[in-house]
């Protein structure tokens, strides 16, 4: 994030002046199998919520024989509470499109695309205008063509994303075969978020070795953190991986709000987990986070005081599954019916048997749901309200009438 | 010397494993062809022989060590190594909740198998609560993507509404509709090519439409009634059918199929009538014949009304 706030997000020459397209010459310099060598090496994981390690992507698209190869920048940001590639967009795009030059470089990419969410225009005008500028100074070997969502959060599905690239109904596919074989309009196609295409300029330049030298030993280099809820100084933080959630709250984003006292942190989004003040010290890595049952998702971080009603909060998520299911599997389009309908029979007072039996069908639909659905939507649907049931013990003292 | 030429690649074999029994599955085909080989009987709703499978229904999934989350037997192609288990506790509880949430918000009446499925996992989708009166007609195809009303406690969510009954040879009953895809791919590149219909909206509001939901008249349809062939639920009926069983005449025990080829044009197309009480009921092709996959044009599908305009005779 060094170059938000002091280079121009409009003006290649700003970005060149501020060392801009010298990773891109040096990975040109390298050649693509050190390139690709390198990622490995820093052992980058996608920053886009999956956490799959970069460097194995890289390879395998490199190494696929059908083409052409396909180059796509998941920038449908929809996870709630998460702002990190809008930052890096608007305000870093250059950085963006350089990030891809070098990815399709180093994997033999004969297109790019960029699928920006239609929610962030000023992001898909920056993009747009960073790309035109770079070809325009001869900079990009590749085309790469910017498209925008139509407000569906299931386009962010990595490969929802491609059907709808294609022209068709945003739907995820039934996988394998894997993106890196068979993706977008049927050929190899390697898939980034935006932060993870960022992050590469600074192993390009300073090798994999350095850039794994910042982090944990599992989870690498820094991670953008989208802080938000009831929370002193909401924003966005760039720490290094594995720094505690405690002092990521109190530490730089001040904590909650004098007098009041913390209920809960929602990590990861609305498919992310809810934990507990207790849980505080849990380091932010992909491997801490796992291990207390959470994930640190799309970097999505909403804080809750004792002044939040969870209990809303939970109906919003039933409610948001339920609205964005795409409808094609049964286990999440009725699924996230019926777990939105007994939260609302609960809150309501108007329970089928006990609020415990409402809980066991909560658990046996949720179960279902994580085990049987096509893809991450269904399965991350009961996530929260899993954890919201077992972490914060919500519903414990709930009477059925 | 004799040189051999091989016509076509060698099909190579895997081995697997099977609820502990080990099997040689071909190379490219399915986890559901090997459980078959095996006699092992799955159930399923959106697999079709004659259609891509689309898995969406995931009432066949299986359990694959390694694998994170259950994999639909009818889609996932086998490998060597495989270890599966196709009745562990895991699976009988995603196909018991796949079940019931069918059952809970669709009218199952007249889908085969489906009712000692129910009994075979201990389904109760009553557990849901009573099922929501149906729709007006109308306002589920007016659902828009994002919104819906806040649940009422009092029941269940279902896609209970009138049928649609538009045209004088086949209705699309909904509230039937489990969202298999079968006739939007029987109508799309698998068989019909003519893209009449495909899913609109999302979530439990995604229903199946012609475009902007315009009646079948004056829709791209073209009454080839291949979707009616692919229906696993009877959402998609002759009307013949329909109107026998409003009539409380409907009884299949009196019918008879019999195989005659279509007289309209040289294809030579099978087609199988369904007689009752000496009336053609509904008419079909074979799936497994090898000019029609099960297919028909409007003529071999409705056109024989005249076999049954027996006039007096008057020589």
């Amino acid at each position: 994030m060094r170059r938000v706030g002091v280079v121009d997000p409009i003006s290649i020459d700003s970005y060149l002046s501020h060392g801009g397209f010298g990773a891109l010459r040096r990975a040109r310099q390298m050649g693509a199998e050190a390139v690709i060598r390198e990622v490995t090496e820093a052992r980058l994981l996608g920053r886009g919520g999956a956490a799959f390690p970069t460097g194995r992507k890289w390879e395998s698209v490199a190494g696929a024989e059908a083409r052409p190869h396909y180059l796509v920048c998941n920038a449908d940001e929809s996870e709630p509470g998460t702002f990190k590639d809008r930052v890096l967009l608007e305000s870093d795009p250059f950085a963006l499109v350089e990030g891809m030059a070098i990815a399709a470089f180093a994997t033999g990419c004969g297109k790019g695309f960029v699928y920006v969410r239609t929610e962030y225009p000023l992001a898909r005008k920056r993009v747009e205008n960073a790309i035109a500028q770079a070809r325009d100074r001869g900079l990009l070997s590749i085309d790469i063509e910017v498209r925008r969502g139509a407000g569906a959060y299931i386009c962010g599905e990595e490969t929802a994303l491609f059907n709808s690239i294609e022209g068709k109904r945003g739907e995820p596919r039934n996988k394998p075969p894997f993106p890196v074989q068979v993706g977008l309009f049927g050929k190899p196609t390697l898939e980034n978020n935006v932060e993870t295409l960022v992050n590469v300029l600074d192993i390009v330049t300073e090798g994999g070795a350095a850039f794994a030298s910042t982090g944990t030993k599992d989870s690498t280099g820094t991670r953008l953190f989208c802080v938000s809820g009831q929370v002193l100084q909401p924003g966005l933080y760039e720490v290094p991986m594995g720094t505690t959630l405690r002092e990521l709250l109190h530490g730089h984003a001040g904590g909650v709000r004098p007098g009041r006292t913390l209920q809960t942190v929602l990590l990861g989004g609305a498919a992310g987990s809810f934990v507990t003040p207790a849980q505080l010290d849990v380091p932010l890595s992909f491997e801490g986070t796992r291990a207390i049952g959470a994930t640190l998702g799309s970097g999505a971080v909403i804080v809750f005081d004792d002044t939040a009603d969870m209990k809303g909060i939970l109906l919003r998520i039933a409610r948001f599954f339920r609205d964005e299911s795409c409808g094609q599997c049964v286990p999440c389009r009725v699924g996230t019916v019926r777990q939105e309908e007994a939260l609302h029979r609960i809150q309501a007072r108007k329970t089928i048997g006990t609020v415990k039996d409402e809980m066991a069908l909560l658990e046996e639909v949720g179960q279902a749901m994580k085990d049987a659905s096509i893809c991450g939507l269904g399965q991350t649907a009961y996530s929260a309200i899993q954890s919201a049931v077992t972490r914060l013990r919500l519903f414990d003292g709930a009477t059925a009438t | 010397m004799t040189t051999f030429v091989q016509l076509q690649p060698k099909k190579r074999m895997v081995e697997m494993q099977i609820d502990g029994r080990k099997v040689q599955a071909t190379e490219g085909t399915t986890i559901l062809d090997a459980c078959r080989q095996l006699g092992e009987e799955i159930p399923t709703l959106c697999f079709l022989d004659t259609l891509h499978p689309v898995n969406v229904c995931r009432v066949c999934v299986v359990e694959l060590e390694g694998s994170r989350v259950l994999v639909p037997a009818c889609a996932r192609k086998v490998a060597a190594g495989m270890v599966i288990k196709t009745n562990s506790e895991r699976v009988r509880l995603s196909r018991k909740l796949v079940l019931e949430l069918l059952a809970s918000s669709v009218d199952l009446s007249t889908t085969p198998d489906v009712a000692d499925w129910l009994v075979e996992y201990e389904a109760r989708p009553e557990r849901f609560g009573p099922p929501a009166p149906p729709a007006k007609d109308g306002v589920r195809d007016a659902a828009v993507p994002g919104h819906h009303a806040p649940p009422d406690p009092r029941y269940a969510a279902t896609v209970a509404q009138p049928p649609k009954i538009d045209n004088d040879l086949y209705l699309r009953d909904y509230g039937k509709c489990i969202l298999c895809y079968k006739c939007v791919e029987a109508c799309g590149t698998d068989h019909q090519n003519t893209f009449a219909i495909a899913v609109a909206g999302r979530g439990f509001d995604a229903r199946i439409a012609t475009e902007f939901a315009v009646p079948l008249p004056d829709s791209a349809c073209v009454y080839c009634g291949n979707c009616i062939a692919v229906c696993p639920t009877g959402a998609l009926m002759f009307k013949s059918e329909y109107d026998h069983r409003q009539a409380g005449t409907w009884d299949e025990s009196r019918q008879t199929v019999t195989r005659t080829v279509c007289p309209y044009c040289g294809v030579g197309c099978n087609l199988d009538l369904h007689v009752q009480d000496n009336e053609i009921v509904k008419v079909s092709s074979p799936l497994d014949h090898d000019v029609t996959s099960g297919n028909l044009c409007i003529k071999g599908r409705f056109g024989w009304k005249y076999v049954q305009n027996r006039k007096p005779r008057t020589d």
